[in-house]
């Protein structure tokens, strides 16, 4: 024992390891830091926990003033009037109306773009076309609320629609499409690209031309990932907040009119919160109880997104 | 069967084979003149919104709009608050969302093991970019404003932005880490370097290129962002600034800033746009080009980055 402790001692800063012995915390160090950064992923966690908890406990107050049945099946959204209706219909009937719009625009815009981007435009195009769209995507929505309110809407008043309101569903669900094309296009486009070229080339070599490659081959094997494009521009839609703030209107109107104003879900949101309602108060709690649902809404989308996905999967 | 009828008949197939040949490029034809129309239709969309702003809200541009307080009078109403608000939001955002962001990302890149954990926080990270940007107002309105105490504020705001922008960072960094070969690794582990002199002295200089794309493109979305703030309760009409985070005497720094009432460039411009007067409407469209100028610049910026670093180095 004490022989060894001279050695140690004799042969001094040469011994190798020594180093190491003078930083006796060096594996403790490691340790922590790899717990700090553990930390640091688990905060994505927490997010999620944090959403949950948040919204599931506003809203189970909000429950206690407001039966859930008159909550789903109401028509009437007038939380803030001095004999408040609690049906939240209204509210989700905007939604969905904007959100059908987009993807009518966004869906056969964005598709037929990806095809065009993947099959058929010379690689020139593609190198200027594919940054220009996701500059599309980095456009603040404001921008595009000020654009549907003060250009798209008197457009169509002044060309087909006369008779279109200042505020209406149209304008904000077309420019919502416009929006959200480039999330299609050129998710999409990446899935088409990852087919493999000897698919291509097997289908060449038995005669095909190039559109019964693109619309035959190329597009059932990439459908997964064009699914989970399609999923995502509709989930984008449905919590889109600034555009159909600005140009839908703030009046929660029971219609799938879309030439009509109507508040949806992320509207009413903003339009409270911009008032100052006092916290703990049932329009207060409202807010939480539409949120809610809007998170409820994006998560059967990607349910329903995540089976398909999986039905039609082609794996190589 | 004679040879006559034999001829006769491959020249009928050939001609359904010719027929099906140019049927089959007219279609293809079709197609790429279709493609190319639903292009053009999205980037002249993009174009008009730009066109349209910048027409209605260069008028408006002067010095006097950048160093006024909003005002009833429209004409000499600014966006001093509003920009400096936003500069202070994304300050906290910034410190916020980078450290977790890159750790967030080194963890699942060089750490974690392989289990039910690291699938749990994969999964969240994925979850998070879908989840509607208003939600994340809603649990800052609830967390951070009322239980953690924190009031309709600067710190508030952005933390719930660093929120939201960590899944960019978090994807951008590890994107960038897995660029880096093996062989760095296994290098520094041979010079008896540890993992974390590995990662600190290794990988994370290496990578900076990537990172600094994540965060200025995360930032970018930030500075957009309205609807969550909106949420966390920030107001319309400011007409005074947070205290000065340098103060004049010592320490120098103060934090009352961060507990400030606040508005941001995106919420000012959406108070303007929905007043029904003109005037105001003008203004919408000068702060709307001030964002999307600093928007674009950014990403800008983060694309010339990319190319750069991507350029420069050579493994």
């Amino acid at each position: 024992m004490s022989q060894s402790n001279s050695l140690a001692v004799s042969s001094g800063h040469l011994a190798p390891g020594t180093a190491l012995r003078r930083a006796p915390f060096r594996h403790l160090k490691e340790k922590l830091i790899e717990f700090v950064l553990l930390g640091a992923a688990l905060v994505a966690v927490f997010t999620t926990i944090a959403i949950t908890v948040v919204l599931v406990y506003e809203s189970l107050g909000f429950f206690e003033f407001v039966s859930l049945w008159d909550f789903l099946t109401g028509t009437v959204w007038t939380p803030l009037f001095a004999e408040p209706n609690y049906g939240v219909l209204p509210l989700i009937s905007g939604t969905l109306t904007v959100t059908a719009i987009a993807l009518a625009v966004a869906v056969p815009m964005g598709t037929t773009i990806a095809i065009y981007l993947s099959e058929f435009a010379p690689h020139s195009v593609r190198e200027v076309v594919k940054p220009l769209l996701e500059l599309i995507q980095a456009v603040p929505t404001i921008v595009f609320g000020y654009f549907a309110l003060l250009f798209v809407t008197p457009l169509l008043q002044d060309t087909i629609m006369p008779g279109l309101a200042g505020f209406n569903m149209l304008a904000a669900g077309l420019v919502i499409g416009i929006a959200t094309v480039p999330t299609i296009a050129s998710l999409s486009e990446d899935a088409m690209r990852a087919v493999p070229m000897s698919v291509r080339e097997g289908a060449y070599a038995l005669g095909a031309h190039k559109l019964g490659v693109a619309w035959k081959i190329v597009m059932p094997s990439a459908i997964s990932g064009v699914i989970a494009a399609y999923v995502l521009a509709a989930a984008r839609a449905i919590g889109e907040t600034m555009i159909v703030a600005i140009a839908a209107g703030q009046n929660a109107v029971f219609t799938f009119n879309p030439t009509e104003g109507a508040a949806t879900l992320t509207a009413f949101i903003a339009q409270v919160s911009l008032g100052d309602l006092p916290h703990g108060s049932v329009g207060y709690r409202s807010i939480f109880a539409c949120g809610l649902v809007l998170l409820v809404m994006t998560l059967v989308l990607n349910v329903i997104g995540h089976v398909l996905r999986r039905r039609y999967r082609e794996a190589y | 069967m004679n040879p006559g009828s034999m001829s006769s008949r491959t020249e009928v197939d050939q001609a359904h084979i010719r027929a099906l040949v140019t049927s089959g490029k007219r279609k293809q034809l079709l197609f790429a003149i279709a493609g190319l129309t639903c292009t053009m239709i999205a980037l002249l969309t993009l174009l008009a919104a730009f066109l349209q702003l910048l027409i209605d809200g260069l008028p408006r541009l002067s010095w006097d709009f950048l160093t006024n307080f909003p005002s009833r009078h429209a004409t000499q109403a600014g966006i001093l608050s509003a920009w400096v608000g936003s500069a202070m939001v994304m300050v906290v955002t910034m410190l916020a969302a980078v450290p977790v962001g890159v750790g967030a990302a080194v963890y699942l890149e060089e750490y974690a093991p392989r289990n039910w954990l690291t699938d749990l926080i994969e999964i969240n990270v994925t979850n998070l970019a879908g989840v509607p940007s208003i939600v994340y107002g809603l649990l800052a309105l609830g967390l951070f404003v009322y239980q953690f105490g924190f009031g309709e504020s600067v710190l508030s705001a952005g933390l719930t932005l660093a929120l939201l922008i960590l899944p960019i960072i978090i994807v951008s960094t590890r994107e960038a880490l897995r660029t880096i070969p093996g062989n760095i690794r296994e290098g520094a582990y041979a010079m008896g370097a540890t993992r974390w002199q590995m990662v600190s002295n290794h990988l994370l200089p290496y990578s900076t290129g990537g990172i600094l794309t994540g965060v200025i493109l995360g930032m970018a979305e930030a500075i957009g962002q309205t609807a969550p703030i909106i949420c966390i309760g920030a107001l319309t009409f400011i007409a005074f600034l947070p205290d000065s985070p340098f103060g004049g005497s010592p320490p120098f720094i103060n934090f009352s800033w961060l507990f400030s009432e606040f508005t941001v460039l995106p919420i000012q411009m959406y108070n303007w746009v929905s007043r029904p007067d003109k005037a105001f409407q003008l203004n919408a469209a000068a702060a709307g080009v001030i964002l999307l100028a600093m928007t674009l610049l950014m990403n800008g910026l983060a694309i010339y980055i990319r190319y750069t670093v991507r350029k420069k180095i050579k493994w």
